[in-house]
């Protein structure tokens, strides 16, 4: 499993999830923090292409070996690509957070949003 | 929260916990290591060497008194007269309508008998016993301050213990008290939890720290709670709360070997009834085919719940117990579980549902 780390480019939500914003598209996934508190995952439920997710409001089930978390959306639009390979290999979401274990790319509805989500310093700091 | 946690209780070795890096949680009203270096990875070391957990939240009862055996033979559902002297034996306690009220380990030991408790039970099993002990010439006494408990599991656990003890370790389901790691008259049970070999130790709380550091020193693996509850669901072993639980009896869980009527227990003439007439639902392990892991509380299809579900470390699947109606119990029928909204397949199975020997 990967030491802890909060990459710079990456918009943070307080419900430890993060975004990669590229343009008009986000590839959404969890911290470092969201993983270590799950412990080994081992089944996420995707949600399907073409289906929308609302900006604080969940969007995907992960499952550790004790119990299910919901995955909220730190932005809303709509789901344009799914990691399927998560369905082999769901511990990608430990060992590779910000990298392998990413959960959905979601093209935006409302740019305007990522002015609330925080930066890394503001979400590390929430941490502590 | 915080509020909270200040009440939470400690084992005596808390301090150890923390040192090799436990998440430790609420459990029970004790603050408890769920898990250390991770479930999966504590799950195959009691699988494959030795691990070993604290359990000194569980309670003990010391029976003692001229009607001991006649006593626990009125509120204990197996045949108490059949435990040998050091010999160790599993019963539920029932109340009068046959609700479970909690499963437990009693050990005969010279004067008495102590029963271990499930932790969140042990007030309400002290207060029950007592009342019932009325007319009988017994003590019973509240031990749990006077023990620290480990579970060492495995299939090297006992050649692991053997090491550190100044005579033999006690055959399965028999005890025997031994000089452990130096500490003296720790009693050693012949049980477990975890489907392997290995044994369960009753410690004075001052000693813990002693006998831990000598298990670790010799290669014991700590485990938490967490691998403890995967470890137990893979060989289908009843946990109180989930399948066991005061509004169902032991027949419909599956615990008929442990009850035996003619000794009159509390809730005997219920569970004869029972046996004869057959259970409305019965509890079943059962394997997911496709997707998804059931867990607690979720429905199955065309009645019945699922009252315990993991991902199988093992096995590497979905697994579980439920209680179904009967034409639904037999090994090999599909069942259909509502996973929070999702219809998942299922397939009932055969106990347990790993064993080393598939």
């Amino acid at each position: 499993v990967a030491d802890a780390s909060y990459p710079d480019d990456l918009k943070y939500h307080p419900e430890h999830d993060w975004a990669r914003i590229d343009g008009d598209v986000a590839t959404f996934g969890i911290t470092w923090y969201a993983q270590d508190q799950l412990g080994e995952v081992v089944f996420v439920d995707p949600p399907e292409v073409g289906k929308t997710v609302a900006k604080d409001e969940p969007y995907a089930e992960i499952e550790s070996v004790k119990a299910v978390s919901d995955v909220v959306a730190p932005l809303s639009g709509e789901i344009v690509e799914v990691n399927d390979a998560l369905g082999d290999a769901p511990e990608q979401i430990n060992e590779d957070p910000y990298g392998e274990g990413w959960l959905v790319k979601v093209r935006l509805g409302d740019a305007s949003e990522v002015e609330e989500l925080l930066d890394r310093q503001a979400y590390e700091d929430s941490l502590t | 929260m915080a509020a909270g946690a200040e009440t939470l209780k400690r084992t005596p070795l808390y301090d150890r916990h923390v040192a090799a890096g436990a998440r430790l949680v609420p459990f029970a009203g004790w603050e408890m290591p769920v898990q250390y270096a991770g479930i999966r990875e504590e799950h195959i070391a009691v699988r494959r060497g030795v691990g070993m957990f604290d359990v000194s939240h569980m309670g003990e009862v010391e029976t003692t008194g001229r009607d001991a055996e006649a006593f626990l033979q009125r509120v204990l559902s197996n045949d108490v007269s059949k435990i040998a002297e050091d010999g160790a034996q599993y019963s539920v306690l029932c109340r009068e309508n046959g609700g479970v009220l909690d499963d437990l380990f009693t050990y005969r030991h010279g004067a008495g008998f102590l029963t271990v408790t499930n932790a969140s039970n042990h007030e309400r099993d002290l207060a029950w016993m007592r009342r019932q002990a009325r007319g009988y010439d017994v003590k019973v006494h509240d031990r749990l301050d006077d023990f620290a408990m480990l579970a060492v599991q495995g299939p090297q656990a006992r050649e692991l213990v053997a090491r550190l003890a100044d005579s033999e370790l006690p055959k399965r389901f028999r005890t025997a008290r031994l000089q452990l790691a130096g500490v003296p008259g720790v009693l050693v049970c012949g049980t477990g939890y975890t489907g392997e070999d290995g044994v369960e130790l009753l410690i004075a709380p001052d000693y813990a720290i002693t006998v831990w550091d000598a298990l670790l020193e010799a290669g014991a693996t700590p485990a938490g709670l967490g691998a403890r509850d995967t470890l137990r669901l893979e060989v289908c072993f009843h946990l109180y709360g989930n399948d066991l639980m005061e509004e169902r009896g032991p027949i419909e869980a599956g615990l008929g070997w442990c009850c035996k009527e003619d000794t009159g227990f509390i809730g005997s003439e219920t569970v004869r009834s029972v046996r004869e007439a057959g259970p409305r639902e019965t509890l079943v392990p059962f394997a997911m085919t496709g997707p998804g892991i059931a867990r607690q509380g979720n429905p199955v299809a065309g009645g019945g719940e699922v009252t315990s579900g993991t991902m199988s470390p093992c096995l590497g699947i979905g697994i579980g117990m439920a209680y179904v109606p009967p034409e639904k119990a037999e090994p090999g029928t599909r069942i259909e579980i509502d996973v929070r909204g999702k219809p998942r397949q299922a397939e009932v199975r055969e106990k347990p549902l790993y064993s080393k020997e598939r």
